[in-house]
């Protein structure tokens, strides 16, 4: 049972293509949180996928990071975050999904991180620096707290290797598009149609194309042969400049009205 | 943390890596496996340390620096006479070799006091692969001469502004940097840490410090010493030292860490002293960070102990007992400095003056007749400007 799953599932039934936006917990201070996330879901959003800082985040790009080292610098911190997400979790509609690295997860004790998570609404985990070999560590606790623990799949997983992270992953499949950190990016590979397809074969759990989608016109593209996408840097850049209409058209671009009409 | 299957020491290590350099790990794994045993890879790695780098590097009786401390025998493993000054060409060399193998063009490396990358940048001319080396903005500061040494020797070297600007913000880019070029790039990481089988290649191309201390004292003195004494910054040159004596029981094994401006202000890069266990760079092992898990900088004056963490290996050898973790100021490795300049005549990097300091205090407590061993793992020309400072010249 995955309640990040089925709102996944129960978007793509409908036709339209999940969208999960990545927002940076803390950047322009942890009182920004909670609008911006009541506002994500107002658009329609299928789940959030709210960015915990960490001083040595490898897998992020710039944009990412700088977002992580302002909220460092408005203190905000793991903790922080899930008192911040509970004081108002019964106003949340759509599962949380929180990225962070594993070093925060270890220092709060990882029992009490899953019992307070779910308590602050996350449903869903992504822990970058964390292959599935060294999951153990955390995937009991996560289990019994119905979080799901999302893999990501990348470009270099050899085939045996995608079938065993696909099988594992819980809630959906993190598939990334490019070799390399976050950021947008205005090109992609061309073989990466076929890479989504074979991720697909081995698993009903949704896929979703996620690192350097930043245009409708990716939503769309990727859309087209994956359940949906994950738009991180993008978003971030958006909420700093106070952009909500560059947001609201990615959130557009994965319904299917949008596609049939062909905005 | 005893759960990852690979690459583990007693709790520590693993692979706590993104998804990307995962099949990247596993190649460089399985090519490591095979050129282990290779006899023409073991070959051509040797001549190249024979006849490049200078080794076997001598292992040195200190007769003034014993008299002077009042104790028990102390040598020098000359490290300091490689080519390029430090143990770092060990494994440099060995992993562009390997990278060679591999059919990979490029290398990507971090440095923190330079001599790695100095190192890499020597091995790369060599062996003609490409080279960029990612170096904290602050150690580019405080080693200018490194700095432009790699720039003649034809690599790129970057400077990293972000987070404390150290090495450990280097290491950060090399692996972002290494993540967005796997397909031809290999990264050769340049002390014993990381993700596995970093830790593993690194301290096999560094045993030979060890072994070579083991057949030295066996000729010279007849029987192996009574303590080894070598600096930790990540782990590498005392690993290297350490990895041949772990099964003699008798020989007593002492890393030493950058205590800096004293533990007491928090200024310091001792992470096994701070009992704090985490993971960073791939690796499970002694952290440096605060309460929220957040990694804290490290502070020394030697560049190339300025790290928050500490190999898996040696955080294994800590929690069995195995060796035994001191750590020393910077104001004491300015004087362990000064100490053998005196009383030997020979400059030790500020990295191996810790070494050097904790020793001169050590021997006090042990018989004339035992023997102390000190890696003095590089020579300290690249630090006359740092050193000048600190003891208020005006050379900077
Ligand atoms: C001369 C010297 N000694 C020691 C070190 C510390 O590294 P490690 O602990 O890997 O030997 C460095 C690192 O740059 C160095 O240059």
């Amino acid at each position: 049972m995955s309640q990040l799953k089925d709102a996944i599932l129960s978007v793509t039934a409908s036709g339209d293509k999940a969208f999960i936006p990545y927002i940076m917990a803390g950047d322009g201070g942890l009182e920004k949180l909670k609008p911006i996330i009541l506002r994500l879901q107002e658009l329609g959003v299928t789940a959030i996928e709210v960015g915990i800082p960490f001083t040595d985040p490898v897998a992020d790009g710039p944009t990412i990071e700088r977002a992580g080292e302002r909220a460092l610098a408005s203190g905000t911190t793991l903790r922080k975050v899930i008192e911040t997400l509970t004081s108002f979790a019964d106003e949340i509609t759509v599962p949380l999904v929180a990225m962070t690295y594993l070093n925060p997860i270890l220092a709060y004790g990882v029992e009490q991180f899953a019992a307070d998570a779910s308590v602050a609404g996350i449903r869903g985990l992504i822990i970058p620096d964390m292959p599935l070999e060294e999951s153990e560590v955390v995937h009991p606790a996560l289990t019994a707290a119905e979080i799901s623990l999302v893999q990501l799949v990348s470009l270099t997983s050899t085939p045996e290797r995608m079938e065993r992270l696909t099988k594992a992953s819980e809630g959906f499949i993190y598939a990334v598009t490019v070799n390399g950190i976050t950021g947008a990016r205005s090109s992609f590979a061309n073989e990466l149609e076929a890479h989504f397809k074979k991720i697909q074969s081995y698993t009903d759990t949704p896929v979703l194309a996620g690192f350097g989608i930043s245009t409708a016109t990716h939503v769309k593209d990727f859309g087209s042969f994956c359940s949906g996408v994950i738009v991180g840097s993008k978003i971030v850049d958006s909420l700093v400049a106070e952009d909500w209409e560059a947001i609201e058209e990615l959130v557009k671009a994965s319904k299917l009205a949008a596609n049939e009409v062909g905005i | 943390m005893t759960t990852g299957v690979k690459g583990r020491f007693g709790r520590f290590g693993g692979q706590f890596v993104p998804e990307t350099l995962m099949t990247a790990l596993q190649e460089l794994d399985e090519a490591y496996d095979k050129v282990k045993n290779d006899e023409a890879f073991q070959e051509e790695l040797h001549y190249y340390l024979k006849n490049y780098v200078g080794r076997e590097t001598p292992l040195y009786f200190a007769e003034r620096l014993t008299k002077e401390c009042g104790g028990a025998k102390i040598y020098l493993k000359r490290e300091d006479l490689n080519h390029t000054g430090a143990h770092k060409i060990n494994n440099a060399l060995g992993q562009a070799l390997l990278a060679k193998r591999m059919g990979k063009k490029k290398i990507v490396a971090e440095t923190g006091a330079g001599q790695h990358g100095v190192a890499t940048a020597t091995a790369c001319a060599l062996l003609n692969l490409e080279c960029i080396v990612y170096m904290g903005a602050e150690d580019v500061k405080r080693q200018a001469l490194n700095v432009f040494r790699m720039e003649l020797l034809g690599t790129k070297v970057v400077a990293v502004e972000k987070g404390s600007a150290t090495l450990k913000d280097a290491v950060n880019e090399a692996l972002r940097h290494w993540v967005t070029n796997i397909d031809d790039t290999h990264y050769i990481l340049g002390s014993a840490m990381g993700p596995h089988p970093f830790p593993t290649i690194v301290r096999d191309f560094q045993r030979v410090i060890g072994d070579e201390t083991r057949a030295q004292i066996l000729e010279t003195e007849n029987r192996l010493p009574d303590a080894i004494v070598a600096c930790i910054g990540g782990g590498s040159n005392s690993i290297g030292m350490f990895y041949p004596f772990v099964e003699d029981k008798d020989v007593a094994l002492h890393g030493v860490e950058a205590a800096g401006k004293g533990i007491e202000t928090g200024k310091h890069a001792a992470a096994i002293y701070s009992g704090q266990t985490g993971v960073l760079h791939g690796a499970f092992m002694y952290l440096l960070q605060d309460e929220d898990g957040f990694v804290q900088e490290a502070h020394s004056i030697s560049a190339g102990l300025d790290y928050p963490g500490v190999g898996p290996e040696h955080c294994h050898l800590h929690d069995i007992g195995r060796a035994t973790y001191g750590n020393v100021t910077d104001e004491e490795a300015l004087e362990g400095l000064k100490l053998l300049c005196r009383t030997e005549g020979i400059l030790p990097a500020l990295e191996s003056a810790h070494a050097v300091y904790y020793a001169s205090k050590l021997v006090k407590t042990m018989a004339p007749d035992d023997i102390l061993v000190i890696c003095l793992s590089g020579r300290g020309d690249k630090d006359v400007h740092t050193i000048s400072e600190a003891l208020g010249g005006d050379l900077a």
